[in-house]
């Protein structure tokens, strides 16, 4: 397949998925200061603001607002074009990559991405917000598992699909470590933190629902949240489908899938580093995570699926695009030299 | 719903004179007649969201509010008997295939200035004459591959040929698209009228281009070149690349090594052997034609000139679209073919003919005038609808290029009957694009694009300003 084309697909599948898990965080946030009332400003701040330091945008957020209250945030998180990871953005963003591979997608895909684009783009948009943020933030994950099932119900599962599926599963792998980040500020630096209040144990609750974990861990460990099983749990569970194994272990499937190239061997560093990464995942416990603290060990694995990302631009992607100006001068070159001999 | 239509003393398609229909759209009638306007209503809705959902939408420049719209659609179709779909196709083969002739001969022997039909300054300052290109043997001597010519029909209902378009000609996207719109719509009515099919064009498109592959080439792969997602037309090259189960390519997805092209893929470079492009020629390779083109592949012409690659249509045809070689092609098809045009131009004057000239600016307030090379409804002067001020100033350009310009008569085009909200029905202006498929055979399906000038008394049919479109059908029969 055309490079460029593999790099508008996986691009649009990352960015949905970007979508969605903002959806999750702002909406699961919002439900959490329901049920503690009698914030003040600055208790407010305390609560968005790590969601904004886990995405990355603290200072462009410090440029737009003077202060973080609700409002700002979810303003900031869920509508303003300048944040490049907003909501609106990213579905901006994914229906502008599959508009370049209009012919490449299936008429489903293309549809429903459409529709979505559209209704962001409505003045309607507001006003579901305005009435009831919750169901505005239930269109969009909706939207977005809708695109999960029409692209695994009609897209024919070739290079371009593997593509799709690897920049979901890295864009996923993404979400939940900065998810998982967010309540960081709560831990010790390094070691396995004491017992945990009550206030805590609703926010740690309130991380796995933002990763639709609170089922699936509860089955697990009952009503017993602790930030240490739900870090084990989102990091290293290995039938979750949201957790960084499962999903670091997709990801190498897909990249195998593109390369033929079995599992425990690689023929690129997009295979080696993922390779290397999801036997540390297999091989890895929470003793050790906390052992090097987990801020510290989340901002390190964003690094290496960063990495990964990288070295799959530079291997299917990177056919290197040529600088206009030097190739004229090549071409010139070979024209003049074909004419003289 | 059409009962109370009255055509107000314009040619109109379906109506000779109120009440009376003429014999092709009786059976349309009585069907369309049983609808109710809440149905009506219903279906236009529908397509109009179906159209926004698929996005089927064209760009508009230098808007920023959104830069996609959809192009109006409207439900009532434009109908051809075979009779006259037969005159039009005779009339509409003699011309590509004389335009296909003419520019051979100008790019190589240069027969028909030496004998004197069209005197050779009209051609040497033709701006998009590619002298580089003479002697060139394009494959299989085919120039225009892909024609999209544009007919009207006057006050008597004469059919005649406005424009050809023999650069990069587009709008064949719609023809599809609003016959499966249609079918969605009306479904019971294409087997009862007997309306002849369109939806081969992709097929005869691909047919077309495979026959021009570079000699030895067994497989060709063949890629639409496209300039990206922001040009108008870009919907339509999605569309007809998906269609023909061809890559869209754009200019930097393409890259000439040893004077071969080749694109980028993640398993590497792959040969390029046919480019249907949809790039002018001023922008395809910055090593030739403009320098500052990002869109463009460099050394791609090279490698068009040695023979590695072909391109559709050939560079160079876009003389043929000069207004003032317009003003020709019937002494053309007298020149090569030695038979009389099939399909009339429409009467032209020659502004860089003394005497034309001087009746051109003494009569440009009941004119149409043209510069020789612009498109899209725009450079032109309606002068019975423009203000004092518009005319002179068009009059001082004339005067001070003349090459540049031609003026027609202002011709009433023919009107349709066409929804103008709430269920009513009015007469609105239409024309016609047929597209001409130049290959091992020559193939044109049936129809074309009708676009209609919504605003009511417009004759300017663009989809730029304020123009839609029908389906057009042509019958199997006459009634």
């Amino acid at each position: 397949m055309l490079s460029r084309v593999v790099n508008s697909l996986y691009w649009m599948s990352r960015y949905i998925e970007r979508a969605e898990n903002t959806a999750r965080i702002v909406d699961t946030t919002l439900q959490l200061l329901l049920d503690s009332r009698h914030l003040n400003d600055a208790q407010l701040a305390a609560h968005w603001m790590p969601i904004i330091q886990a995405t990355g945008d603290e200072t462009l957020f410090g440029q737009l607002f003077p202060k973080a209250t609700g409002h700002s945030v979810t303003d900031f998180l869920v509508f303003h074009p300048a944040n490049t990871n907003s909501i609106f953005t990213s579905v901006t963003q994914a229906r502008e990559n599959a508009r370049m591979v209009r012919d490449q997608i299936t008429v489903e895909i293309w549809e429903e991405l459409n529709r979505l684009y559209l209704f962001l783009n409505s003045p309607r948009a507001r006003e579901v917000w305005d009435d009831s943020p919750f169901d505005f933030l239930q269109q969009v994950k909706a939207s977005s598992l809708q695109l999960v099932g029409i692209a695994f119900a009609t897209v024919v599962h070739n290079e371009g699909w593997h593509f799709m599926q690897a920049g979901k599963f890295i864009e996923r792998a993404d979400q939940t470590t900065r998810i998982l980040d967010v309540r960081h500020a709560s831990l010790p630096q390094k070691g396995i933190p004491p017992t945990v209040s009550q206030a805590d144990a609703l926010e740690w609750s309130a991380v796995l629902r933002s990763c639709s974990a609170w089922d699936a861990y509860k089955d697990i460990h009952g009503g017993d949240v602790s930030p240490v099983k739900v870090a084990e749990f989102l990091l290293l569970s290995d039938n979750f489908p949201r957790s960084a194994r499962f999903c670091v272990e997709e990801l190498d499937h897909s990249l195998r899938n593109i390369s033929g190239v079995q599992a425990r061997r690689f023929s690129n560093d997009a295979e080696k580093l993922s390779g290397r990464l999801l036997a540390e995942l297999e091989f890895g416990t929470i003793e050790e995570v906390f052992a090097v603290g987990l801020h510290d060990y989340l901002d390190l694995l964003q690094i290496k699926l960063g990495n990964i990302g990288a070295a799959m631009f530079n291997t299917y992607i990177f056919q290197p695009f040529v600088n206009m100006e030097e190739e004229i001068l090549v071409q010139q070159e070979f024209q003049q030299q074909q004419s003289q001999s | 719903m059409l009962k109370s239509y009255d055509p107000n003393g314009f040619f109109d398609e379906m109506a000779s004179a109120p009440g009376h229909l003429r014999p092709h759209y009786e059976k349309f009638a009585r069907l369309f007649n049983e609808l109710t306007p809440a149905e009506f209503d219903e279906k236009r809705r529908a397509v109009d969201l179906a159209f926004l959902r698929q996005g089927i939408t064209f760009n508009v420049y230098g808007d920023k509010q959104g830069t996609e719209r959809i192009f109006p659609f409207d439900l009532i179709p434009r109908i051809i008997p075979a009779k006259e779909w037969e005159h039009l196709e005779r009339g509409l083969v003699q011309r590509i295939t004389a335009l296909n002739l003419f520019l051979h001969d100008i790019y190589h022997d240069q027969k028909i200035v030496k004998d004197g039909v069209i005197p050779p300054y009209y051609i040497l300052s033709g701006k998009h004459f590619r002298r580089e290109f003479a002697h060139f043997k394009v494959p299989k001597d085919i120039y225009i591959h892909i024609c999209g010519t544009d007919l009207i029909r006057g006050g008597d209902g004469t059919w005649m040929v406005l424009e050809d378009n023999g650069r990069t000609p587009s709008g064949v996207s719609y023809v599809l698209e609003n016959r499966r719109a249609m079918k969605r719509s009306f479904p019971g009515m294409f087997e009862a009228i007997g309306v002849r099919p369109v939806d081969q064009y992709p097929q005869e498109l691909l047919k077309t281009l495979q026959h021009i592959a570079p000699s030895g080439v067994v497989d060709p792969t063949v890629v639409l070149l496209t300039p990206g997602a922001h040009n108008s037309a870009y919907f339509e090259h999605t569309y007809l690349a998906r269609q023909m189960g061809i890559e869209i390519v754009e200019g930097r997805d393409l890259l000439v090594r040893e004077s071969r092209v080749f694109m980028r893929t993640t398993k590497g470079l792959q040969p390029v052997h046919v480019i249907y492009r949809r790039i002018d020629d001023d922008f395809i390779d910055p090593t030739v034609f403009r320098r500052d083109s990002m869109l463009g592949v460099p050394g791609l012409i090279h490698s068009y000139r040695s023979g590695n690659v072909s391109l559709a249509n050939s560079i160079g045809t876009g003389i043929a679209d000069d207004k003032v070689m317009y003003y020709f092609v019937p002494k053309m098809i007298k020149y090569y073919l030695d038979q009389d045009p099939i399909l009339p131009n429409v009467p032209t004057y020659l502004a860089s003919d003394e005497s034309e000239k001087n009746y051109i600016v003494e009569n440009i307030e009941k004119l149409v005038v043209k510069a020789a090379n612009e498109s899209g409804g725009y450079g032109m002067l309606m002068g019975p609808k423009s203000t004092k001020a518009e005319c002179d100033e068009f009059r001082q350009a004339v005067l001070k290029d003349p090459r540049n310009y031609i003026a027609q008569p202002m011709i009433s085009l023919s009107t349709h009957p066409t929804h103008t909200g709430d269920g009513k029905f009015a007469g609105r202006h239409i024309d016609l694009r047929p597209f001409i498929l130049y290959g091992e055979k020559t193939v044109i399906v049936p129809g074309g694009l009708t676009r209609v000038a919504l605003r009511e008394g417009s004759l300017v049919v663009n989809s730029s300003q304020g123009g839609g479109s029908k389906d057009t059908w042509v019958l199997y029969g006459d009634e």
